[in-house]
Formats: structure tokens, C-alpha cells, sequence
């Protein structure tokens, strides 16, 4: 027995010795809120004071505490509190998976260090990882702790910076996939291809299963339904447990169920490898033998988008630049691996799990599961950051079938490395063409082709095919275009959606090849892009006419910036300044994308808002009921949310493509405004009638003073006193075959400056400053706003300058590098308000536009410090130098 | 910590766990065998299952081993953490080892790790190694059969792999008298600011007097097998004056002691590049 002081009370505990606190914390004694990231050390997510220092859970033997004091984010000290209320205000924590690590950090320093600096914050908390804020809130919360206090905005009208409505429980410790389970529910582990490409044969499961604590062995062979997955259903290809070969490293080949307490042990597993030869590049796939029996070429799908005849209009331009551009493989890495729990209640399997879209996990689990729709039940759990990668199923079939086998209960933690091993990535890119422009530095045409390595199997390839062409003109006037963008299968990760679905690739090759041709034409580059900048009225490559266009005024606001920036590096060895633009489509390209929003007032006078908007971190629930707020009339704190559930809110569908915002938003609007006149109707009041809750009454104020008694309404259908549901579907329309249509309702526009400093002989970057003007339309929250431009932000900085997934090389957080603490420069937020008419209150998406400068910016800024033109990222050091020419 | 709180060795009851008080327990636990030797865990846990497997021994209790002593020598004892080295009073010789203290993974992992730790895990990015080589610094290996000393140097042998005998324990780096002279300084490239491993790193000790080196020190990490000493260097900026001393420094005299190796990190070429830049830098530090 291990006695201990925890949080101050006395505590006592039977672990083994070496087990891991965060193990004993979690498993024995119930404090779920410290989370494991990594089990490494490489995260910091997991830190708890150890006699006041801080310290890795997961690093600490159980037996080490023993006579000492320990405190967790459950614990109350007067740092603490400081700290939870000033991240709530600065709005520092995001997804929340990050926050207790954070909290116990700064709560370390603040005892040491009552007052801290900025830079002292940034050292002392260098040891935790965040892949949602940038850390620039972080730092600003901690100073702000320090400095005494922060004030709370819990009230306010579309455009107050009102604090997270879900942030109470992100700072005390929120309650992710890993965080809940049945008593005595089995825990799942997948067996997983070591290899890029091999088949298999599965031995004598009988004898493994009979071993002690295993409950039960599954294959595919046990799949009841369609083995058979996408995110598009028509491109259904990815086993939930493949069967013999196995098309990637780290494909799910088997899981073992475990009882409870049981000894987690794979070896053994009887399975026996023959490895094949494996095409791990979109070249060798292309003339390889086929992944998938229907994909010649190995070719899933390829974008097109034609306009005009650009190698003509190429041919007769003053200025033409040609060049290339390759990306990486990028890893979401958020801090939450893949969790969750499955149970059965009555004949419905109900599986509680991290993800970005429930609807469509719904889906796919009841057809690999073979079961109706309707008996089965996604609850998300708090979203420990999705960034895309959460939009596809990873362990919900798995748990679903163990439950659905077994009956019993389960739970499955992706370790870190099998989240990073199995789970999609962004898209490597190889990208090359020409772009042109006229005498006076007028776009001409763009030719682009870009092979996108979309991994073994489908997933958002589609998606990414079919935006990059769109998007690659970048947001300016394009005459010409001819741009064709293949998805290619080699055995390699599956690629699936990530902020900006391949534009951030395609904006990097476009952006620096701007800086090319502004130079040849020899304009500056900033005035080079106003110059070509989108203007209402304009045609898109696509030929849709554009409206409520922002670009011209992000860059526009950038001039000043630019100006004192040019002017401060000049003379100065190794300062460079560059720019560069975004705009992204908000929604699915050219498909329908519906979200429906319930709000119901109870007959005891409670407003419930049916948020089925995954929030992940970005916000969704504070935004939408700000607007439903607006919208309705009656305060955001009447306000009481339920869901995401399957089973309790409608399908608001997936939170990808910067729509939620958008198109949850404005369903949002459109229900309660349904609401709101129905209330206006039954009081015969006004529009300009405002209403108040008293009690169970709504009181309605127009000329006259009205009073509806809600305890005495009937139910209606949703047994409420009053509700309504309403759907909003942005208008589009469908791509013909040379890509021409309006794909999206509404575009977000942005452009970002990036002063850096280059070490000539080290290759080494340093950002200064990061000047990021976003058109929102309409900021609905500024500081959830300010939150998503800086982590947006963050992993741009990471795409350029650091994050390379190379299968068997980086498969954990410190070989493979994300933004640190002091990686990110302060961020200077400029919000441009061109409202959309489609948009709720004219906002429009912001999510995925933010990363898109970032890296292109980047570089533009590497080659103006230097001259050194980069053409491969990440920008590693030693590519840099040698971009430089310093290596001999 | 009250010494009555501390769990006896074997209070657990159990054969594969124990936390010895005093450094004779310990050697006599380890005198039987089959002991996996803990410290502060951060490099025995990464990998590990929900505990760690196998017969462990937990350092960590025994009494006098996370002490810092300065008197002649300097002495750290093995069970010192990255944290209390960077806090701790010491002169300007030891500041390069006190860099490295800061830079070794986050505060986290500062708090828990041992230099002892680093050094018996070995491995060639290991960023206390070259302050200590710079440092002239020995190993203090005891066991039931006595103790020994052996130079850093002839202590690691290879990646992963040092000179410990089965039954030793790193009980102390020494860093002799002579040793503690003059200024360091401590430089370390890596591709982002925080929890880096070390694409190379330097440290470079330098005594001056009247203008002239009188003595110099400089080891390189993460760009061979162990981390090596510059002789060359070393013997190019002796005697020279203090001014000149970073021109001194040829890229050939850093390159001839240096193996690099292409890795995600860096290539070959480039690591031998940025050697010989941060060779430069360090120099000029411990001379600023």
C-alpha cells in the first residue's frame, strides 16, 4: 500500500511499484482528469505536482509518491484558481486536452515565480505540447495569472469575446474517449501490420483465446456487415480489420479483448508475416501492381479544372515562372489519441468516442457492423483535438464489434504510436506548373499538376482531388487555368483530410511562385497580389461569380504592416519578410452539406439548444449558441446545451471544411428565428418586441406587455413547451468535367506577413512576428477568433519549417516535431469584417484558411532574406543551408 | 523528505521491486542480480507498459546520491536531477553543464532526470555528455567488490553501451580540481525551440590568461557514435591568443575527430557544417 498526500487529503492505494502514477491515478483511484498523451515524457499532458514540482505522470513509478504530497487538476490551491479562470478568459484552452498539463506547469511557476514574464512562461512551459492555440493565449493567461485576475464575459451579443460555454469543464479537466467507461468493461488491443505490405496467416486463435484474461479474439472473418469503409461511400475500400494482405504499416489485422486488469499482452498472438514488395511512393504506384482490384494505375481519382486555354495565353505572357514544390506527410498529433467506449443498452450498441463527426460514424459503424442504423448510438466525448483526422471511423467499428460479439461492455486507448501509425495524415504532394502575367503584372494563366499520395486506401482523397484544382488559382483573377490533381495509391499511410484539404499544399506551390513572378515583372510583391486580387463581380477558375470577396481588404490592411517590415530588415543579413493569401471554400465541394438545429423552451422555462456541432476545440458550442442567442432574443446564459448524441440532437453534421460556423450557424439563426416568431405569434407582438424569461413564463415586451405561461402549454413533438428544428443546406452547384460551377456558397479570404530571421551558416529560422489579417465576415467571437488564426497559425509553422510522419522513423512526438513553446512568434490578428449574405450574420468559415498563408508565407519570407528558394518542406535546417548553398 | 516516510527496500514485499535507503542496500540487492536500474524513469518508461517490466531497482531513495558537492573536486551525485544541477551555485567553468541542465527535454523532465541516468543510458544525442567531456569528467562505478573510477571518455563506449560491469552502480560524476577553470559555455541546433533532440551540440571550456588560451576544452554530441573531444582543436587554439582563437578553429580540425551520420534529423554533410559553426559559437561564448 502507497500512502500519499493527494491534493491534500490523505491518500492510500495498492499499485505495483513501478506503475506509471498516471496509470495509478487514472485506473485505481478515479482522477481521470490528468490525460496521457505519449507515455514519453514528449507531451507534458500528463504533469502533476510532486511536492510542488512538476513532473511527468507518466514517467513517475506509483511507489516514488510514497510520504509525498501530489497534486492533480483536481486539486483546488489559489494558483489554480487564478490560472482556470485567466485560460478561461484568454481563451487559452481550446480542445482542453493540453489543460490540466498546462495548469499544473504554470501553477509550478507561479509558486516559484509569482510574477512571470512572457519569456519566463514560455521556458518554463516549454516541456508541454499544444496543437490547438498557438501557445500565444497560454502565455498571455499565465501572465495575466500572475498579474492578479481576469474577468469573465459569460454574456454578450454575436461579436462579444463570451468565454467558452464548455470551458468550465476544459479546465477542471475534461472528460475525453478515455475518460469514461462501464465498470468491468473488457479493454480492446488491435494487432497491427509491422509492415508496409504483407500477407498474412492468422494460427491457433483458439489457444490464444483460452489464455488467461483474454475474453475474446476477433478477425475479419467475424465482421457481420460490409468490411468495407470511406468517408465517401461510393469509394468504400478500407477494412475495419483487414484480411490477408495488409496494405499498410500498422493496418488493424485482429483485436484481443481483455478482461478488466489483465495483464495486456500481445506477444504470441499467433500470426505469421510474409512481407510483399511494397510501392511507397506515388511513382512506383503508378506503373505498380494494383492496391485495389477496380484503381488502374493505382489512380483513385483525379480533379480537373479547365478555363480558357492557358498554354496559349502562357505563350503570350510577358512574365512566365515555372517551378516545383513537394509536401511531406504531415500527422495531426493531436494530444488525445483515438478512445472510447462501446455498451449495449437494450438492443442499441452505443459507442462514446472522440470524433469530428458522429453522423457519418453512425453510418459507417452500422454497415461494417451489419446492423440499422437505428441501433446504434455515437456520443462524442470531449474531442481532444481532430484537425481532420477524427472524421474518419478508427476504433468505433472495433469496440462496436467486441461489444456486439460479446455483450459486454469494452474500452479501447490508442497508445500514441498506434494513433500515429494507423490513423490518416495530410497528403504528400508533388506539385509543378507554370504561372504567367502580363506587362503590367496581370495574371494570365495558370497551368498546375499536382500527384497527391493519398495511402493505401480512399478515405478524403476524393475531396482533396477535387479541391486543390479549384483552389490552386489562389484568391486572384485567373483568365486561364488548367490544373489536374491525381490521387495515387502507394502502401503508405492513408491519407485523409487536414485543415485545408490539400489547398495548404497547393498554396504553397502557387504562393512562392507569386514572389517568382512579382520579382521578374518587378512589383512588389505585396502590391503583386492586390494587384491580381479577387473583386466582387470576378469569376472564380471555376466560373462562379463571387461575392462579399475579402482578399483585397486583407491585404489592404496589411500594407502599413508591410511597409514598416521591409523597412526594418533592410540592410539587415538574414531578415526576410514574405506574404501570401488564402481563400477556401466553406463545406463540401459541390455536394449537399445539411445541417439541422433543434431549440426547444421547456416547460420550465429552460431555452435547449440541440447542438449536434462537434466541437473539437474550435468553438461550435459557444458560437452557435451565441447566434442562436442573437437570433431568439433571450440572453446566451438562458442558454442550457445537450449533445452531440445521435440520440438527442439532430444531424448537424461533420465539423470539417470550416462549415460549422457557416452552415450550423445559420441553421442555428433559421431555428430560432422559427422560435422566435412563433413566440411573437401567440402574443401578437412584433418584430422589435423583446422577450425575457420569468420564471416559467416567457415575457414579451412590444407596446404591450405579453406573458406566456409555459408550464401550461401541451408538449409538442419534441415534448418541449415550444421548440423548433430547421435545416440549412448551402446552395451549390455540381462540377461538369472541366470543373466549372459554384462548389461552395461561401469562400473565407486571408493573407498573412511573416518577418523571420535566417541563420546564414546554421540554416536555422527564427520567426519575429506574424501579421495575420482574416476575413470573417463577421466575427462572431474575436477571441475564439484570435484563437483559431494563431493555432492555425502554429501549424502552418510546423508544415513549413518541421513536421515529416516517416513511416518506421517518426513515429512518436519526438521524432517527429510539432511547434514547441517559442517556435510561435506573437501573432498580430487583424479581422476583416465583408459580411456574406449567405452567412449567419455575414460570417463565413475560418477554420482551415488560417493555416494556409502560414507556410507559403514562410518561405516567401526564407527566399527575401536569402534568396535561397525552397522547394521541399519541411524547411529543415540542413535544406535551408543547403538551399543557401553553405553545404559543400 | 522526513527519512521515516521512505518505504524500506523491500517494504513492497515482492522480489522485482526495490527502493533501497543507502547505497551499501543497494549494492547488496544488486550483488544478487537481474536488477534493472531506475532512476528517474524518463528513459526507462518510454516503450514501457502500464508498469515497467522485469526486476527493478529504485535508486532514487538511496541517501546522498542526488547531492552536489564542491570541495576540490566537484562531485554529483548520480541520482542529481537536471533541475537541481541548473538551480545550483557553481562556477563558470561548470555554466556549459548547467545549459545543458536547461535543455534537457522540459522542466518535467528536468525535475526527474538524473545526469547518472543520462549517462548510463548512452545515448550519442545525450546533451550532459559534452559539458562533461569538456569537463574532463570521471565516473564513480562502485559495487560490492570496491570502487572504481574511469574517465567519461573510456565510460561510454558506443551508442547505448557503456563500461558498467554487472553488480556497478554510477554513484557520482567528478569533475577533478584541475578542471574547474576558466569559462564554458554550451550551444545546442535543433529544429524547433523546446524538447529537441539535438541535431548537434557543443560545449567548449576555455582558460585564458593575459590574452593568450592557456587551455581549452571542446566536445561535439550527436555527430558520431559517443561524443567526442577536439583534440586538434584544441591543440590549434593552446597557446594562441584570445583573439584569435574562433578563427582558429578549421573546419578540417573539428571534422577529423567527427563521424556523422544522415538521420530524420539532419544529413552527414550538414551536421559537419553546423559543427564547426557551433564549435565557433561555443568558443566564442566561453570567451564572452
Amino acid at each position: 500500500m502507497i500512502t500519499f498526500t493527494l491534493n491534500g487529503a490523505s491518500a492510500a492505494v495498492d499499485a505495483p511499484p513501478t506503475e506509471r502514477l498516471s496509470e495509478t491515478l487514472r485506473e485505481r483511484l478515479g482522477l481521470v482528469g490528468t490525460k496521457v498523451g505519449c507515455d514519453a515524457g514528449d507531451c507534458g499532458a500528463c504533469t502533476v505536482l510532486l511536492d510542488g514540482q512538476a513532473v511527468c505522470a507518466c514517467l513517475t513509478p506509483a511507489a516514488r509518491v510514497a510520504g509525498r504530497q501530489v497534486t492533480t487538476v483536481e486539486g483546488e490551491t489559489p494558483e489554480l484558481a487564478r490560472l482556470r479562470a485567466a485560460f478561461l478568459a484568454a481563451g487559452a484552452a481550446q480542445c482542453g486536452i493540453c489543460t490540466p498539463g498546462m495548469l499544473m506547469t504554470a501553477a509550478e511557476l507561479l509558486a516559484l515565480n509569482p510574477q512571470p514574464k512572457a519569456s519566463e512562461v514560455e521556458v518554463a512551459l516549454g516541456g508541454v505540447l499544444c496543437r490547438c492555440t498557438g501557445y500565444r493565449s497560454i502565455i498571455a493567461a499565465v501572465v495575466a495569472a500572475g498579474q492578479g485576475g481576469s474577468i469573465p464575459v459569460t454574456e454578450g451579443p454575436v461579436g462579444a469575446p463570451v468565454q467558452r460555454l464548455d470551458g468550465a469543464a476544459k479546465v477542471a479537466g475534461d472528460s475525453f474517449g478515455a475518460d469514461e467507461w462501464p465498470e468491468g468493461a473488457l479493454v480492446v488491443k488491435a494487432v497491427r501490420s509491422p509492415h508496409a505490405h504483407a500477407a498474412f496467416a492468422i494460427g491457433d486463435l483458439a489457444a490464444f483465446g483460452a489464455r488467461p484474461g483474454v475474453a475474446a479474439v476477433f478477425t475479419a472473418a467475424d465482421i457481420p456487415g460490409r468490411n468495407a469503409f470511406s468517408v465517401i461511400p461510393p469509394f468504400a475500400d478500407q477494412p475495419a480489420i483487414a484480411a490477408t494482405p495488409a496494405r499498410f504499416r500498422g493496418e488493424c489485422v485482429a483485436l484481443v479483448a481483455f478482461e478488466a486488469g489483465a495483464d495486456l499482452d500481445l506477444a504470441g498472438f499467433p500470426i505469421s508475416w510474409t512481407p510483399l514488395p511494397a510501392l511507397m511512393t506515388p511513382d512506383k504506384a503508378e506503373t505498380g501492381a494494383r492496391l485495389h482490384d477496380t484503381r488502374p494505375g493505382n489512380l483513385l481519382v483525379e480533379g480537373r479544372v479547365r478555363k480558357g486555354d492557358a498554354a496559349t495565353a502562357l505563350a503570350a505572357s510577358a512574365h512566365v515562372v515555372e517551378g516545383t514544390m513537394a509536401t511531406a506527410y504531415v500527422e495531426h498529433a493531436y494530444i488525445e489519441p483515438e478512445a472510447g467506449a462501446a455498451w449495449m443498452e437494450a438492443d442499441t450498441l452505443v459507442i462514446r468516442a472522440c470524433t469530428q463527426a458522429p453522423g457519418m460514424d453512425r453510418e459507417d459503424t452500422a454497415a461494417i457492423l451489419g446492423l440499422p442504423i437505428d441501433r446504434v448510438r455515437i456520443i462524442p466525448s470531449a474531442v481532444g483535438g481532430g484537425f481532420g483526422s477524427k472524421l474518419d471511423i478508427s476504433l468505433q467499428p472495433l469496440i462496436g464489434l467486441v461489444t456486439l460479439k460479446t455483450g459486454r461492455a469494452c474500452r479501447m486507448v490508442y497508445t500514441r504510436h498506434e494513433s500515429m501509425t494507423s490513423t490518416t495524415k495530410r497528403h504528400p504532394a508533388e506539385m509543378r506548373g507554370r504561372i504567367g502575367c502580363d506587362a503590367n503584372g496581370r495574371i494570365t494563366a495558370v497551368e498546375f499538376e499536382g500527384r497527391f499520395n493519398t495511402g493505401a486506401y480512399s478515405s478524403w482523397g476524393p475531396t482533396v482531388a477535387n479541391r486543390v484544382p479549384v483552389h490552386v488559382s489562389g484568391p486572384y483573377l485567373t483568365p486561364h487555368i488548367a490544373a489536374r490533381a491525381p490521387a495515387i495509391h502507394p502502401h503508405g499511410p492513408v491519407s485523409g483530410a487536414f485543415r485545408g484539404f490539400g489547398v495548404p499544399q497547393g498554396a504553397l506551390w502557387q504562393e512562392t511562385l507569386y514572389d517568382r513572378l512579382a520579382d521578374k515583372a518587378g512589383i512588389d510583391r505585396l502590391e503583386f497580389r492586390l494587384r491580381n486580387a479577387l473583386r466582387d463581380g470576378d469569376a472564380s477558375a471555376t466560373g462562379q461569380t463571387l461575392r462579399a470577396v475579402g482578399i483585397h481588404d486583407c491585404l489592404t490592411a496589411l500594407k502599413p504592416h508591410w511597409a514598416r517590415a521591409l523597412d526594418k530588415a533592410k540592410g539587415r543579413t538574414g531578415r526576410g519578410v514574405g506574404v501570401a493569401s488564402c481563400w477556401y471554400g466553406c463545406g463540401n465541394t459541390a455536394l449537399p452539406n445539411p445541417s439541422t438545429i433543434r431549440i426547444g423552451i421547456s416547460h420550465k422555462g429552460e431555452v435547449i439548444l440541440h447542438q449536434g456541432a462537434t466541437d473539437i476545440g474550435q468553438g461550435s458550442n459557444t458560437v452557435i449558441a451565441q447566434i442562436a442567442a442573437e437570433a431568439l432574443g433571450l440572453p446566451l446564459s438562458a442558454f442550457r446545451l445537450i449533445g452531440p448524441d445521435t440520440a438527442l440532437t439532430p444531424d448537424a453534421g461533420k465539423t470539417s471544411a470550416s462549415r460549422q460556423t457557416f452552415v450550423s450557424g445559420r441553421a442555428a439563426k433559421a431555428a430560432a428565428e422559427a422560435l422566435r416568431a412563433a413566440i411573437l405569434l401567440r402574443a401578437n407582438a412584433g418584430q422589435g418586441a423583446t422577450l425575457a424569461l420569468d420564471g416559467t413564463s416567457v415575457v414579451i415586451r412590444d407596446r404591450t406587455l405579453a406573458r406566456i405561461d409555459l408550464a401550461t402549454l401541451p408538449p409538442d413533438r419534441f415534448g418541449y413547451a415550444l421548440s423548433s428544428e430547421e435545416t440549412y443546406d448551402p446552395p451549390t452547384t455540381r462540377l461538369d468535367a472541366d470543373g466549372q460551377g459554384a462548389p461552395y456558397a461561401v469562400y473565407g479570404y486571408g493573407a498573412q506577413m511573416v518577418e523571420l530571421e535566417v541563420d546564414p551558416a546554421l540554416g536555422t529560422v527564427r520567426l519575429l512576428k506574424i501579421t495575420a489579417a482574416h476575413d470573417l465576415g463577421r466575427v462572431i467571437n474575436p477571441t475564439l477568433a484570435r484563437g483559431q488564426i494563431e493555432g492555425g497559425i502554429a501549424q502552418g509553422i510546423g508544415l513549413a519549417l518541421m513536421e515529416e510522419y516517416l513511416p518506421h522513423r517518426t513515429e512518436n512526438l519526438h521524432d517527429y516535431l510539432i511547434p514547441t513553446f517559442g517556435d510561435v512568434p506573437p501573432i498580430e490578428s487583424l479581422m476583416i469584417e465583408v459580411p456574406d449574405p449567405e452567412g449567419p450574420y455575414g460570417a463565413k468559415g475560418l477554420g482551415e484558411h488560417v493555416l494556409i498563408p502560414t507556410a507559403p508565407a514562410i518561405l516567401n519570407a526564407i527566399r527575401h532574406a536569402t534568396g535561397a528558394e525552397i522547394i521541399r518542406v519541411p524547411a529543415l535546417p540542413h535544406r535551408v543551408l543547403e538551399a543557401i548553398g553553405g553545404v559543400k | 523528505m522526513p527519512e521515516a516516510l521512505l518505504p524500506e527496500p523491500l517494504l513492497y514485499g515482492r522480489p522485482d521491486f526495490a527502493r533501497p535507503a543507502t547505497l551499501p542496500e543497494a549494492l547488496q540487492l544488486l550483488d544478487r542480480g537481474g536488477w534493472r536500474i531506475l532512476a528517474g524513469g524518463t528513459d526507462l518508461y518510454p516503450g514501457a507498459g502500464p508498469q515497467l517490466a522485469g526486476s527493478v531497482l529504485d535508486l532514487t531513495g538511496v541517501a546522498g546520491l542526488d547531492e552536489i558537492r564542491h570541495a576540490g573536486d566537484l562531485r554529483i551525485g548520480a541520482a542529481t536531477s537536471w533541475a537541481s544541477i541548473a538551480a545550483a551555485s557553481l562556477p563558470a567553468s561548470i555554466h556549459a553543464l548547467q545549459a545543458a541542465a536547461r535543455v534537457v527535454g522540459g522542466r518535467q523532465v528536468q525535475v526527474a532526470g538524473t545526469i547518472g541516468g543520462n549517462l548510463c543510458n548512452a545515448s550519442p544525442a545525450a546533451d550532459g555528455v559534452p559539458p562533461l567531456l569538456a569537463l574532463d569528467a570521471e565516473v564513480e562505478l562502485q559495487s560490492l567488490s570496491g570502487t572504481r573510477r574511469l574517465r567519461l571518455a573510456d565510460f561510454l563506449q558506443g551508442p547505448r553501451k557503456t563500461a558498467l560491469r554487472p553488480g556497478e552502480v554510477l554513484c557520482a560524476v567528478v569533475i577533478p580540481e584541475r578542471a574547474i577553470a576558466g569559462r564554458s559555455a554550451f550551444v545546442k541546433l535543433g529544429a524547433r525551440s523546446h524538447l529537441v533532440i539535438s541535431i548537434a551540440m557543443v560545449a567548449a571550456r576555455v582558460v585564458s590568461d593575459q590574452g593568450r588560451v592557456t587551455e581549452v576544452a571542446v566536445a561535439v554530441g550527436s555527430c558520431s557514435a559517443v561524443a567526442q573531444r577536439l583534440p586538434a582543436v584544441e591543440a590549434a587554439l593552446t597557446g594562441g591568443p584570445v583573439t584569435d582563437a574562433v578563427r582558429m578553429v578549421r573546419a578540417a580540425d573539428v571534422m577529423s575527430a567527427l563521424s556523422p551520420i544522415d538521420d530524420v534529423r539532419a544529413t552527414a554533410a550538414y551536421r559537419g557544417e553546423a559543427a564547426v559553426e557551433l564549435v565557433r559559437r561555443a568558443v566564442a561564448g566561453a570567451l564572452a
